[in-house]
């Protein structure tokens, strides 16, 4: 388990970055923390003959907020999340998220524009720009670009990204009034990618959702908007309307089978996540008890 | 501590003064190790040193019709390509039978495929270089012309006629098939409530944090192979290399100095390491092989793998009347070597129903040919698949007449009181204490207040489980386990002691360390009969060259064999000292005593002579001792248990977990040992190799399973897919001791290494069964992953 040999370029700018890609094409690639990349090229999944390492672009670095929106930088390490007060502040679900992102030495190095270039259905992080309705901001030969998150994940391991562009920052809007959280996933074991997840955003006032965000990620080729949300949205939430939503929750969605679950066991845990975080967003323990079958 | 026997009248040479028996002191080899200067094979380099990097068989079943290597052999750093053929020149290829297995039968396997390979990564050709990567890229040029063959993956048509035979001068697939039948099952069974299961146990193997790893290094001028691996019998490993490369067996030596794990994995003859010691015999250099961890999972033998029918019989007052097992195993396409393929399924034959008083058993096992990775000896053979069906049966009798399952145990284990007996199906028991330990559980897990949590959770809709497993481990084997089979795998084992100059202890055993803490024991002993600080004592280990021949660290053997060997050595060399010390004091042997490094009178223990004193007298003033006296201050002592065959010992393991009955998942809680090994000789080591035991039965009961497909692919070779338990999943272990010393070594220390592997999937799947008793669900499958549980309950 080699690598097989490459030809290392450390790239002094964003500028610097973007002309070793368009130099180099699709046989570059970008390094970031290093921790997709580094293992699929040991088992010789990929054998690029160029890696571009961004990590001493201060430019990609830091968290700031800015009219009412929080920029998170490409390079911005999955520990940074965990630990900054801006992250907690103003987007929690990514701080809420990120702990359950592979283990402490992982997340010393892994990136947030790694973990959304990388485009893993099963991973956190890109089920939470979704549900954030995040816009990331990425740079190429012919400038920026914003690309919702909604429309930047276009299959496994396949983003809107082309090979000459560089993903620079993440935009979320900040939280405002009424804004909560859910972040929940099933995993075989702490740290392992989530048989199935669910990261949500909601608005709740006088006990009704006037915005849910529903974020599912391991259900599919990419993270999923549900749309069955929509059925809770600015209605008084019974039981019986909660088992419509998951009803139609289960037909939206088309989950892949794989070694940890069936497709029908997805859809089931699906359903599950739903009721459990419905009933937690509106603090209504009886919606997640009378769902038992 | 709950001590079984009456102390003896007199005291021990392990009851004596500043004793280590029974104390936890650390392991003299841990600086070493957190100092990062441990001595593994995976960081030795030699001059001259080449890489090999196995080409392995992408499929499952194949004949190799040509090997293209041209291109390979031109690109940079490539010393040489050599294929099965080519090698067959200086190694000669092994059939994994013993004797006393009657019938076992395998085909011949090489150290590289020719003609045919046979599993989904055995080695098809060797690419040598100057490193592992230059190996790597080389092998990527090596084509291979390969005509799939028909597979033969699903056990439970491996005898099927319409089935191919793998290996047709065997004429079918069956590899061995044992029977047994004590006592009058049909009758029991007839006159009894009768429970039926199907007990299916996952594929699993045991991951070593340093994968295999070989140097072998021929010099032609001394006509003499020195292997550096990371093995657990050295001399074995001497044996048979010898054996195959047509040397003297001290032509060979071996040395086995840290090794990062081990489990069993570690204590066969892998096909590769055969290769590697025959490459550096063809290319007159060393040459090193580290397994990398796709490989590991690929090669490295795999266990368990059962599927297993069993029946119980059971009176409404709980008496049980009958076991009954049907167990079928998939071995891969070779029995393993040397010690077989087929000593699981003996061993699950052996095991089940031992606990129990019940006379009526019957048994047939049948091990089967497949085109999968090889299949053998990990931790606990066997224990963990008869612990799981009997007390898997034992619980479903108890739930079928509605008896708790704690007395359901009480009424049929073996009263404390009735030993020696034996099991039907032959096994002999010095001394068990299964109802002591039962007692002990119970007190330390609170049973009772468990019950009642329990309850009142059930009534929240939060559903807990308790599940409870006896079991019994074979330790200490004798000559009966692989010596009359005609193996040359020692049984006995040796030790040397001998005083330096200074009045230090230098120490050689043939028993090796993997992590256990041979090494600590060795001392403990030594330095407690001797009585001299375990500073002062240094213990030398895995070197075929500088330790007495001897059997090494597997089947839970080394404190119990290798530890009395170490007393009576040391016993011997005091009684040495002693003599000389009387020549030098005019006194009498019986009159002195040795106590912290110092000869001192026995009776007041006033100081006499210290022992670099006496040392310095022996080796440079001889000529000042009273004729005649020639000191001998070195004394050597082997061991073997011959009056059992193994030394059995018992414990009892239990589980507190919760089931999530949404979801399926299952949360640990609390696990709970209580075992006998007899005497302890180091609390710390004892518990901590329970504990770990403990950590990779609970990886079998919820997590590990290497997944083939119908094509008998493994398409979950990595470590993200295949699940080792981790720390955050496993609860607090907590356990206790019950010692039930063995008669027949001073010592009377029994093994511990199994104990812990050998119940915890027992606990765990009695307890998830336990938690869903209101849903009516039974599982008898492990892994017990969330897809089986939310099947079970009909969830999905
Ligand atoms: C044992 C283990 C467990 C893990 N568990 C999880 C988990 O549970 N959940 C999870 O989400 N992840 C998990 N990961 C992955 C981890 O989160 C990675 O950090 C993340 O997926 C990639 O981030 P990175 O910075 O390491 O990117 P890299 O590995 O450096 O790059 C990943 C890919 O993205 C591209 N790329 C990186 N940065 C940019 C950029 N700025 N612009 C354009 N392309 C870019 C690279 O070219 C490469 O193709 C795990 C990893 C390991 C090793």
């Amino acid at each position: 388990m080699k690598a097989a040999a490459f030809a290392y370029a450390r790239a002094t700018s964003v500028v610097n970055a973007l002309e070793l890609l368009a130099a180099h094409g699709d046989k570059a690639k970008v390094l970031s923390g290093g921790q997709s990349l580094m293992p699929a090229m040991n088992l010789r999944l990929i054998s690029p003959d160029i890696l571009v390492d961004i990590g001493g672009l201060a430019e990609l670095r830091g968290i700031a907020v800015r009219a009412g929106v929080l920029i998170v930088g490409a390079l911005t390490r999955h520990v940074d999340l965990l630990r900054s007060p801006e992250i907690a502040l103003y987007a929690p679900l990514l701080r809420d998220a990120v702990a359950h992102v592979a283990h402490p030495a992982i997340r010393n190095r892994g990136t947030i524009g790694g973990s959304l270039a990388h485009a893993d259905p099963a991973s956190e992080l890109p089920a939470c720009v979704v549900a954030l309705d995040a816009m990331i901001v990425v740079r190429g030969p012919s400038g920026e670009r914003r690309i919702a998150a909604t429309e930047f994940f276009k299959g496994i391991y396949e983003t809107a990204l082309s090979p000459d562009e560089l993903l620079v920052a993440i935009e979320v809007p900040v939280a405002g009034q009424g804004s909560t959280f859910f972040f929940q996933e099933y995993a075989r074991r702490h740290g392992d990618y989530a048989v199935v997840g669910l990261a949500a955003r909601a608005v709740v006032a006088a006990g009704r959702f006037t915005d849910l965000r529903l974020g599912f990620f391991a259900i599919g080729d990419r993270p999923m908007l549900a749309a069955a949300a929509g059925r809770l949205i600015n209605a008084s939430v019974t039981s019986a309307l909660l088992a419509e939503a998951a009803t139609a929750l289960a037909d939206e969605l088309d989950p892949q089978e794989d070694q940890q679950a069936t497709a029908a066991m997805r859809r089931h845990l699906a359903t599950v996540l739903l009721r459990r975080c419905v009933a937690a967003l509106l603090a209504r323990p009886d919606l997640e008890a009378g769902v038992a079958r | 501590m709950t001590v079984t026997r009456a102390p003896a009248e007199t005291l021990s040479v392990l009851d004596r003064s500043n004793s280590y028996i029974g104390k936890t002191v650390p392991r003299p080899n841990l600086d070493r190790l957190l100092q990062g200067r441990g001595q593994y094979v995976s960081d030795l380099e030699l001059p001259r040193m080449a890489h090999v990097v196995f080409l392995r068989s992408p499929y499952a079943h194949a004949r190799i019709v040509a090997i293209d290597a041209d291109a390979a052999r031109r690109m940079s750093g490539v010393i040489a390509i050599v294929t099965g053929r080519e090698l067959e020149a200086v190694i000669t290829p092994w059939v994994g039978v013993l004797s006393h297995l009657k019938g076992l039968k395998s085909a011949p396997q090489h150290a590289i495929a020719v003609d045919r390979a046979c599993w989904q990564g055995e080695a098809v050709a060797a690419i040598v270089a100057t490193s592992r990567a230059a190996a790597e890229d080389a092998m990527e040029h090596v084509v291979v012309d390969y005509e799939e063959l028909e597979t033969v993956t699903d056990m439970r048509t491996a005898l099927d006629p319409a089935t191919p035979v793998i290996h047709s001068a065997l004429g079918d697939n069956l590899a061995f098939e044992r029977t047994l039948n004590a006592g009058d099952v049909d009758q029991a069974l007839s006159d009894s409530e009768v429970v039926e299961a199907d007990f299916v146990f996952g594929r699993h193997t045991g991951v070593t944090l340093e994968p295999r790893a070989v140097v072998a290094d021929w010099n032609a001028a001394e006509a003499r192979l020195t292997i550096y691996q990371g093995t657990q019998a050295p001399h074995m490993v001497q044996n048979i290399a010898a054996l195959h490369l047509g040397l003297r067996e001290a032509q060979v030596r071996v040395v086995c100095k840290d090794v990062g794990g081990s489990f069993g994995i570690k204590v066969h003859i892998y096909a590769d390491e055969m290769a590697t010691y025959a490459l550096s015999k063809l290319l007159r250099r060393p040459i090193k092989f580290v397994a990398d961890r796709v490989e590991s999972f690929n090669t490295d033998i795999h266990a368990r793998d059962h599927r297993c029918r069993g029946r119980i019989g059971v009176k409404p007052d709980g008496t049980i009347t009958a076991f009954e097992i049907d167990d079928l195993t998939g071995i891969g396409p070779y029995s393993m070597y040397p010690r077989t393929s087929a000593i699981e399924a003996n061993q699950v034959v052996n095991l089940v129903g031992g606990p129990y008083v019940t006379a009526n058993y019957r048994a047939r096992a049948r091990v089967v040919f497949q085109n999968k990775n090889v299949m053998c000896q990990y931790r606990a053979v066997g224990h963990p698949i008869a612990c799981s069906v009997t007390e898997g049966l034992v619980d479903l009798a108890a739930a079928k007449i509605g008896m708790d399952p704690v007395e359901i145990r009480r009424r049929n284990l073996i009263p404390d009181d009735a030993y020696p007996c034996a099991s039907p199906s032959g096994m002999k028991f010095e001394q068990l204490s299964h109802h002591a330990s039962l007692a002990k559980l119970l007190q330390m897990m609170d049973y009772d207040a468990l019950r009642a949590e329990q309850a009142a959770l059930r009534a929240r809709n939060i559903h807990r489980g308790i599940g409870i497993a006896s079991f019994i481990e074979v330790t200490n084997p004798s000559a009966a386990f692989y010596g009359v089979g005609g193996a040359k795998i020692s049984s006995q084992d040796g030790v040397a002691v001998r005083l330096d100059a200074q009045g230090s202890v230098i120490c050689q055993t043939s028993i090796t360390e993997q992590g256990q803490g041979s090494e600590s024991l060795t001392a403990q002993i030594v330095g407690s009969v001797l009585g001299v600080s375990m500073d002062r004592v240094r213990v030398t280990l895995g070197d075929t060259d500088n330790t007495p021949y001897g059997g090494g660290t597997w089947a839970s053997r080394g404190a119990g064999i290798g530890g009395e060997a170490a007393l009576q050595a040391a016993k011997a060399l005091r009684q040495n000292i002693l003599d000389v010390a009387a020549a030098i004091l005019q006194s009498t042997p019986a009159g002195l005593d040795i106590v912290n490094n110092s000869i001192v009178n026995a009776v007041d223990g006033a100081p006499r002579i210290e022992l670099n004193e006496l040392a310095r007298i022996v080796y440079f003033r001889p000529d000042t001792l009273p004729p005649g006296v020639q000191p001998e201050l070195m004394a050597t002592r082997h061991f073997v248990p011959r009056q059992y065959p193994f030394a059995f010992t018992n414990g009892v393991q239990a589980s507190w977990l919760e089931v999530d009955t949404e979801t399926g998942f299952v949360t640990l809680l609390k696990h709970w040992v209580v075992e006998d090994c007899g005497t302890i000789i180091n609390p710390q080591l004892v518990d901590e190799q329970i504990r770990g035991g403990v950590v990779q039965g609970l990886g079998a009961a919820l997590f590990e399973k290497c997944i083939y497909d119908e094509r008998g692919q493994l398409t979950n070779a990595n470590m993200a897919d295949y699940l080792v338990p981790m720390s955050g999943e496993m609860p607090d272990i907590e356990i206790g001791h019950v010692v039930s010393p063995t008669q027949e070594t001073e010592l009377g220390a029994k093994g511990a290494g199994e104990a812990g592997t050998a119940g915890a999937a027992a606990a765990v799947a009695n307890a998830v069964n336990d938690a869903l008793r209101p849903f009516g669900a039974t599982i008898t499958e492990i892994p017990l992953t969330p897809q089986v549980i939310l099947t079970a309950l009909g969830r999905i």
